[in-house]
């Protein structure tokens, strides 16, 4: 599992890829993560190692000690490891830790932190629905009539978009007076996050993944 | 490509507040003809945007403008140039965006009446193709609105025409995100110019029949977005400077199709497009502080003929309102710079030096900007024979000139940053610099991201 861990952490995908140049001709997150539930270990146990590959390049780039790219290999590498664990979680063997809705609300369409976000709070085992960026309420609020436990989480990058987030949160909040929204994006602070009624906001990545799971619990 | 050799080939030759082919404006600004001019740049605090809220917003705007020209005369500023970048409400329903033009307009007027202060405004709609995704460069239904508000809105009085254009930028956010250079050079040499040809040949028309300036274009969303994430950590610095050069090659066209400058504050590739163009240039630096952290403060200023504060909101601060705050800021800076102009060639040579010197060693974002630099990256764009070929010369040279300064100790790169000179190197010499081989190669690679007839393909 610490060798699957490292492949995640990594960004190896699979035996064929190329990154990182350390690894080539190894078997990668894809390989590895067969042969584990082949010899029979338990879906949960090959979920924590892939958790635990992401929570380490996580912290790596929240510390500056690697770049995007190298998360987004791990998250690459993760996800054609999560191809194996789709039985177990279609049949409920394995859960996720819930299912996180993420939008660039409308009017913006800015979407690398809301990208970024959403893939580290993926790699951090939650099923993502991105619906993308310039998102109007209704979307957001047909998406949590889909899964109603979602929690939601919205980005803007504009401060003439940030009325438009104080818009969706109330619209949401109507429908859904105790869903939790967390809030991101440039020009937010804490303090804007309590006035539009949001349940948290975070300023990078991981703060979200750490805010997400706190409101789970 | 229409430029093979350089209009400037001396550092010298690129100092801020001359061009060579200066622009004279309506009211008699002479941009680039001997003087720095102050370009403010300023947006509404938090708003809704619509017609009923539309008397709030002119008065804002209406504010604006007279307040920053009432201090402008107060320190004696020769004269202003006012950017109104429209926010998205204002170019998709043209008529606001016109609106706002004509009440920023009429103070300039009645103050160049009256006070005979010189002030211009350039109009910088949105463009808002981006909002298909992926977008519909040639056909979307947004171009009307564009279209409208740079034919309507120039005649009310914006007289500069300028756009953040997009095209290309579907594909150049992932290739930020992934570092791949390849992708990059395909969005900005190959979608990114072929957008800017269609875009721009419309814009210089629109100018020419209303007899308004075709200002320029600048690659914020490529460039500027690779820097940003520069700064945050997220990409490597080496990357962002080398996708700074590549933008070059695309903004260029909008020159080629007969825009005269002055190109947006914002674009950073600025210095190069004067090297080979001779057209003045608007640029940003430490006063942009206010919109975004750059490691280009100084050096931004080397070259400038309107020196630019990028956005600054409406907003009370303890002296003022934000936007005469940063008038302030923007005309002492010029006055400065004017008077080093003032005092001779050689005083003007050391501020020039000054401004390069003291960023070019901490970043190789600011070092490809230090003039000499700027005239060697140029260099290799003119001898390109296409817009992909341009591409890659320069951003070799721009890698070359990265790793010599590290490896003689004359520039700050950290440890993981080094790596990043051969992987980037490596793949720049693997496009293939024929256009068909490079579309054949990337179509599958980008099946979906981005409509082919959209670029012309």
């Amino acid at each position: 599992m610490q060798k699957l861990a490292e492949c995640v952490e990594l960004g190896k995908i699979n035996k064929t890829s190329p990154f990182p140049p350390q690894m080539k001709g190894q078997n990668g997150a894809d390989e590895l993560t067969k042969e584990a539930l082949e010899t029979g270990l338990s879906a949960d146990q090959v979920l924590a190692a892939l958790v635990e590959g992401m929570g380490i390049i996580g912290d790596k780039f929240s510390a500056g000690k690697v770049y995007v790219p190298n998360m987004l290999m791990a998250a690459k590498a993760m996800s054609a490891a999560m191809m194996h664990l789709k039985p177990y979680f279609s049949s409920g063997e394995v859960k996720r830790k819930g299912i996180f809705v993420i939008g660039t609300v409308f009017g913006d369409l800015h979407d690398i932190g809301k990208n970024l976000v959403a893939m580290t709070v993926e790699g951090a085992g939650w099923e993502v629905i991105d619906l993308g960026a310039d998102v109007k309420s209704d979307k957001f609020i047909e998406t949590i009539e889909k899964h109603p436990d979602c929690v939601v989480g919205l980005s803007a990058l504009l401060t003439t978009t940030m009325g438009n987030m104080e818009t969706v949160v109330k619209e949401i909040k109507a429908k859904y007076p105790d869903k939790a929204i967390i809030v991101g994006g440039a020009p937010l602070t804490q303090e804007f996050s309590d006035k539009i009624g949001a349940s948290g906001y975070s300023s990078n990545p991981q703060g979200a993944v750490k805010l997400i799971n706190t409101l789970v619990e | 490509m229409k430029y093979d050799k350089l209009a400037i080939n001396t550092p010298e030759g690129l100092m801020f507040g001359n061009a060579l082919y200066p622009v004279i404006t309506r009211r008699g600004l002479v941009i680039g003809g001997g003087s720095v001019i102050p370009e403010l740049n300023f947006t509404l605090p938090t708003i809704s945007i619509n017609t009923q809220t539309l008397p709030v917003i002119g008065e804002h705007y209406r504010s604006i403008i007279s307040d920053a020209i009432e201090h402008a005369r107060h320190m004696h500023a020769p004269g202003v140039i006012f950017e109104f970048e429209t926010l998205l409400e204002m170019t998709q329903t043209p008529a606001i965006g016109i609106e706002l033009v004509k009440i920023m307009n009429e103070v300039c007027e009645d103050n160049y009446q009256k006070h005979g202060f010189k002030s211009e405004i350039r109009l910088t709609p949105n463009d808002l193709r981006e909002f298909d995704r992926p977008p519909l460069c040639r056909s979307s239904s947004y171009l009307e609105a564009m279209w409208e508000l740079f034919d309507k809105g120039s005649l009310a009085g914006g007289d500069l025409l300028s756009i953040e254009s997009t095209g290309g930028k579907e594909i150049h956010d992932d290739a930020l995100m992934m570092c791949d250079i390849k992708a990059s050079v395909f969005a900005l040499s190959v979608l990114g110019v072929r957008d800017m040809k269609m875009l721009w040949s419309n814009i210089v028309a629109i100018a020419k029949k209303n007899n308004k300036i075709a200002a320029g274009d600048t690659a914020c969303g490529f460039g500027n977005t690779a820097m940003v994430l520069a700064e945050k950590g997220y990409i490597p610095k080496i990357f962002a400077a080398i996708v700074r050069i590549i933008t070059v090659v695309r903004t260029l066209v909008a020159i080629e199709e007969g825009a005269v400058g002055p190109d947006k504050d914002c674009g950073y590739e600025g210095p190069f497009l004067k090297a080979i163009t001779g057209t003045p240039i608007s640029m940003e630096g430490k006063t942009s502080a206010c919109a975004h952290f750059s490691p280009l403060g100084n050096i931004a200023a080397c070259c400038a003929d309107l020196w630019s504060n990028e956005s600054v909101q409406n907003i009370k601060l303890l002296s003022g309102m934000a936007p005469t705050v940063y008038l302030e800021q923007l005309e002492y800076d010029a006055r400065l710079m004017n008077q080093a102009l003032k005092s001779g060639k050689a005083t003007a040579l050391m501020l020039q030096q000054l401004f390069a010197d003291s960023d070019k060693s901490l970043d190789p974002q600011a070092i490809i900007l230090a003039p000499e630099n700027v005239i060697a990256i140029s260099e290799e764009i003119v001898k390109g024979e296409n817009y992909i070929d341009a591409s890659v010369r320069a951003a070799l040279k721009g890698l070359d000139i990265i790793e010599n300064a590290y490896r003689s100790g004359q520039l700050l790169l950290p440890e993981m940053e080094i790596v990043w000179i051969d992987i980037l190197r490596q793949a720049l010499t693997e496009i293939p610099t024929d256009e068909s081989r490079f579309v054949e190669e990337m179509l599958p690679l980008l099946e979906g991201k981005f409509i082919p007839k959209e670029y012309g393909l």
